[in-house]
């Protein structure tokens, strides 16, 4: 690729794909800019006309978008610092040399395949119900009333779901940042006079800080758009206590019919999810650096 | 004080026994080097000092106190790898104030020993820098200011110059042997060199298959080797072995003369072998004669000096019958009947 003439070449065929991603992505976006400007109700058909800001407004006034904002901070920052934390100490656990290891790492890893919406039945029927979950089972076998998790702390419950889910994959990055840690550093720290935990807090978790950044990164990509979780438990409820910004966007869109306000919140959303992302390549530069 | 000594200590990693029962004593102020080639148990002897390998069985004593049992940050040694083990994420300055920062000393105190260590390693220009902005030698030093701050009974060396060209590990040598001399601290320094042995140490161990082999200083081991072993590990280009007829001669199995004690002309002189030159190296200050001769083997042979011998060229070689070494069957050295 040295010459003028294969690069040129190159970007030429380069082009297909480029143009097909951008149109992928420009379309979407801009047909979505114009319905958010549009009155646009799927129970009025033929009734669409220019609003102007209007649907802007409406979703950035109503009280259930603060509740939604603070709900997906929350469960997006209740959840990393679950995935984050529970993977440091499963993957030094998983660091350490047992009998069985390589059965009890594909194990670990073994929620990761499992669909959100699955995961998520799971969890309320058979864990997190009040009448036949297992949770329910051991309040009752200690003599304690069972606790109704998605009606008493719904958002707290979706938590636990999402993070059960994304903790193998938080276990699994911050392991093989581990495990590339050079052994004859903790030696040295060994003779150094470093105990396991100035061991663990100035030689291990700084080895680990970029594979904690990147971990951060993509959750927190995914994390924003948690979605199937609440579809199938709590449908947002109660209240809005467990919706978040994409919940609210589906319930505008296509629970209230109001296409207009939906195009709205997810323009909202998408500026949001930018300014989340702008903080997180400036952190996220910083670290990966040298 | 630094004096080690170790007592019948053994190793083993499962049913492998790595280092048989081994005694050895390293006086105080010693400039200890362990040799031998790669797998030789070398390495694993300096950790199992160090205390980053449990012993198996036996004793080791640092100081006249039983060390074996005890924590290596306590053992009052301090280590420079052969990766250098520096900390990424630390500037120099906090790579080098780290042990003391973990023994809780003063910071104000801590900084002036940096400060100190730093200027013995010309290193105070790069207090600063990250370890991945320094280059090998600086990385070098800086693993050594981390071992001088902790002022140790005893400095463990393991290989710390195999990662360096071959300029900078002739300068590193000094700059150790030199810290040796002012510091006048017990060292212990692991090598697979032979020349760093030689040119370093006050007293070479000489190691192969975890057995010691022999223990002495480096002219001992040149003119006194106990076998075959140290004979052929000791000196480079290595010894020239013959056996056959030639050695009976000498009444041993196999006798060992080293390049340097041949005389080589063109004419024929008494008691000489006859040979032919199949390469010449020319160095300069010297030049190393491979031959084949006429008793039927292949003989290095160094020469001081240019001697403009080219391949094919007949040549007459004399060994110094004064520096022949008679080894029998089993590879021991022989005694002399000189």
């Amino acid at each position: 690729m040295a010459t003028a003439h294969s690069r040129t070449a190159a970007r030429f065929m380069l082009s297909p794909a480029v143009v097909l991603l951008l149109g992928w992505m420009i379309i979407p976006l801009s047909m979505t800019i114009y319905f958010s400007f549009l009155r646009y109700n799927l129970l009025m058909p033929g009734m669409e006309e220019f609003a102007g800001f209007m649907n802007y407004r409406f979703f950035l006034t109503d009280p259930a978008f603060f509740a939604a904002l603070a709900n997906t901070i929350l469960l997006v920052v209740g959840v990393l610092l679950i995935t984050v934390i529970g993977g440091t100490l499963l993957a030094l656990l998983l660091d350490q040399p047992v009998w069985g290891q390589g059965i009890v790492r594909i194990l670990v890893i073994a929620p990761f395949f499992v669909m959100p919406t699955v995961s998520a039945l799971v969890w309320k029927n058979m864990f997190m119900n009040p009448v036949n979950g297992l949770f329910a089972h051991m309040a009752k076998a200690v003599g304690l009333e069972p606790f109704d998790f998605l009606a008493q702390a719904p958002l707290f419950s979706i938590i636990i779901m999402v993070a059960w889910q994304w903790l193998p994959f938080a276990t699994l990055i911050l392991l093989t940042a581990l495990q590339s840690l050079d052994r004859e550093q903790i030696e040295a720290s060994e003779i150094d006079g470093a105990g396991p935990f100035s061991r663990f807090f100035y030689i291990v978790l700084p080895h680990m800080a970029r594979a904690i950044t990147v971990v951060i990164l993509i959750q927190t990509i995914f994390l924003l758009s948690v979605f199937a979780e609440i579809l199938v438990t709590t449908n947002g409820g109660p209240g809005y206590a467990s919706t978040n910004i994409t919940y609210l966007v589906y319930a505008q869109s296509l629970l209230q019919f109001d296409v207009g306000g939906g195009s709205a919140g997810g323009i909202v959303a998408v500026i949001l999810a930018n300014i989340v992302a702008i903080f997180l390549m400036r952190m996220i530069g910083k670290n990966l650096e040298v | 004080m630094g004096t080690i000594t170790l007592t019948k200590v053994t190793k083993s990693f499962g049913s492998t026994e790595v280092i048989p029962p081994l005694d050895l004593e390293i006086n105080d102020g010693e400039f200890v080097v362990f040799v031998g080639p790669s797998g030789c148990g070398k390495s694993t002897l300096l950790r199992l000092i160090a205390g980053l390998e449990d012993v198996t069985s036996g004793v080791i004593e640092i100081d006249g106190r039983d060390a074996t049992r005890i924590p290596p940050a306590r053992r009052g040694l301090a280590m420079v790898f052969q990766s250098y083990a520096l900390y990424p994420h630390m500037t120099v300055a906090k790579n080098i104030a780290f042990p003391l920062k973990m023994a809780g000393v003063d910071k104000k105190v801590a900084d002036d020993k940096v400060a100190a260590a730093a200027k013995v390693l010309n290193l105070t220009d790069y207090l600063e820098r990250r370890p991945g902005q320094l280059s090998g030698g600086q990385r070098q030093r800086v693993a050594i200011g981390r071992a001088i701050v902790r002022e140790p009974e005893a400095f463990l060396f393991d290989e710390p110059l195999s990662n360096l060209d071959a300029a900078l590990r002739v300068n590193m040598r000094l700059e150790i042997s030199q810290l040796h001399q002012d510091l006048a601290t017990t060292m212990i320094y692991v090598t697979h060199d032979q020349v760093e042995a030689m040119t370093m140490a006050d007293k070479i161990v000489v190691l192969h298959a975890g057995h010691i082999e022999q223990v002495g200083s480096p002219l001992e081991l040149y003119n006194n080797p106990a076998n075959m072993f140290v004979a052929g590990f000791i000196g480079s280009p290595k010894m020239n072995f013959i056996g056959g007829e030639t050695a009976s001669a000498f009444g041993a199995d196999t006798i060992g003369v080293r390049p340097e004690h041949f005389a080589i002309a063109t004419e024929p002189t008494d008691g000489a072998w006859e040979a032919t030159v199949d390469v010449s190296e020319h160095l300069g200050s010297d030049t190393f004669f491979h031959v084949h001769s006429g008793i039927g083997e292949r003989l290095t042979i160094r020469s001081v000096g240019e001697l403009g011998l080219k391949h094919g060229d007949k040549v007459y070689v004399t060994p110094d019958r004064s520096r022949i070494h008679r080894f029998d069957a089993n590879g021991n050295t022989v005694a002399s009947q000189r």
